[in-house]
């Protein structure tokens, strides 16, 4: 059984290495969202260090929402969606393989970037530590949560747009948590309080997400 | 082994069949034939239980298949219009994983026999999507001789295919059905194969 897991999360990692570009958009689409907001708003170091945990994050969630149209799609489109259905194992256990690879090859990179661009708004050093814990648990949690949405609009004309508003009043909490840890962390109030309530989250997410997508690919492919 | 009863589908308001009784033996081979529109691919799609039928009941050994029943899946190799493949994979890597994904291993050498079971040599390092519409069917064919399934559902299986490739695949189904397989297929192509054929001729029906 974990011998598929393995083997989906496998083939996705060589399939998003092969097609570089869907994991480069991604990550570039962070970078000038998160980079837009200092010209915007003015080079105000102070104004900038107090919205920074807010549009780190939110940049997080829209590049993730941008993602999520290539976890299923390719798969629907070429019929291989369909094969996985026909296999005998347990759909939501192949999701969740999909949705981990997912997450690594989107999810991952800006965990990775989001302390470089949190200097860039001249965050506090302690908080930079904070930033990269939240959304480490917090990306993963939207990668689970934005599946079930895009298994519910595979193959609905104007899926992207469908699934945004499916989705993102769903990442509302993980956002709340996600930023407030941050806030949190820069005023010496302890971030852990914050962090527990985003690893709940996680939790949940990774114990009912996979079983509500395989339901939804089930409906989405009759 | 496999008997359908009672089977209809209906398609938005309009009923494709209806009352749809056959029973397939070890051995039989099954044309679904038809239009155009008239059901054929739903049919097979119903009999894989990606489908839900309207009425009527599909079973296996006895063994209604409502919901997932994984030992039917075990039993069950299916191929529709779309091949499966991935195209940034080359073909040896496309048989592997998805013979994995059914829960079976396959070495690269056993892929590679597979391949060259279909006539595909020389283009095994290539991923799929340097292949032509032809060859790109031959690999999701050879999917064929690795599995180990009893039923084969196969939606238009020659299309694309040369007529050698084609002489291949009709080879490759009747050892399936001398070993007492089971080969359900829809096709608009006239094929010799000498076992236990039946025959399911859909037709359009008028609202």
């Amino acid at each position: 059984m974990w011998a598929v897991l393995r083997c989906l999360f496998m083939r996705d990692l060589l399939l998003a290495v092969r097609r570089m570009a869907d994991v480069l958009t991604t990550l570039f689409f962070f970078v000038i969202v998160v980079s837009l907001f200092p010209l915007g708003v003015g080079p105000e170091a102070e104004t900038l260090r107090t919205i920074a945990p807010g549009v780190v994050w939110v940049a997080a969630l829209l590049a993730s929402m941008l993602a999520l149209g290539h976890l299923f799609d390719s798969d629907f489109r070429d019929g291989t969606l369909e094969q996985m259905l026909l296999t005998p194992q347990p759909l939501s256990l192949l999701v969740l393989g999909k949705v981990m690879a997912h997450w690594v090859v989107t999810g991952l990179p800006l965990v990775l970037m989001a302390p470089l661009l949190g200097l860039q708004f001249d965050m506090a050093p302690a908080a930079l530590p904070i930033l990269v814990i939240s959304l480490l648990l917090g990306t993963p949690a939207i990668s689970l949560i934005g599946a079930v949405g895009a298994a519910l609009t595979l193959g609905v004309r104007g899926g992207s747009v469908l699934v945004s508003l499916l989705v993102l009043p769903l990442y509302i909490p993980v956002l709340i948590f996600g930023a407030g840890a941050v806030e949190a962390g820069i005023s010496g109030l302890g971030a852990g309080a914050h962090l527990s309530l985003l690893g709940a989250i996680l939790v949940l997410a990774l114990c009912f997400a996979p079983l509500a997508a395989a339901t939804a690919l089930r409906i989405s492919l009759e | 082994m496999l008997r359908v009863s009672g089977l209809a589908a209906v398609r938005g308001d309009r009923r494709l069949f209806a009352g749809l009784e056959f029973s397939l033996q070890q051995g039989a081979l099954l044309y679904v034939r038809g239009p155009n529109g008239s059901g054929k691919t739903t049919l097979l799609r119903m009999l894989c239980g990606l489908v839900a039928p309207a009425a009527g009941e599909i079973c296996w050994r006895g063994e209604a298949i409502r919901g997932r029943c994984e030992t039917y899946l075990q039993q069950l190799f299916y191929l529709g219009h779309l091949g499966a493949l991935k195209d940034e994979l080359t073909g040896i890597e496309n048989l592997r994983i998805s013979a994995s994904l059914a829960g079976r291993e396959v070495s690269e050498e056993q892929a590679l026999e597979a391949l060259q079971g279909m006539g595909l040599v020389a283009c095994e390092d290539l991923p799929v999507k340097f292949l032509s519409q032809g060859q790109k069917r031959r690999v999701a064919l050879a999917r064929l001789l690795l599995s180990d399934a009893a039923l084969w559902i196969l939606d238009e299986p020659f299309t694309a295919l040369d007529q050698l490739a084609i002489e291949r695949l009709q080879t490759v189904m009747a050892a399936h059905l001398a070993r007492g397989g089971i080969v359900v297929l829809t096709t608009h192509q006239e094929v010799a194969i000498t076992a236990a054929v039946m025959q399911v001729t859909l037709g359009i029906r008028r609202a």
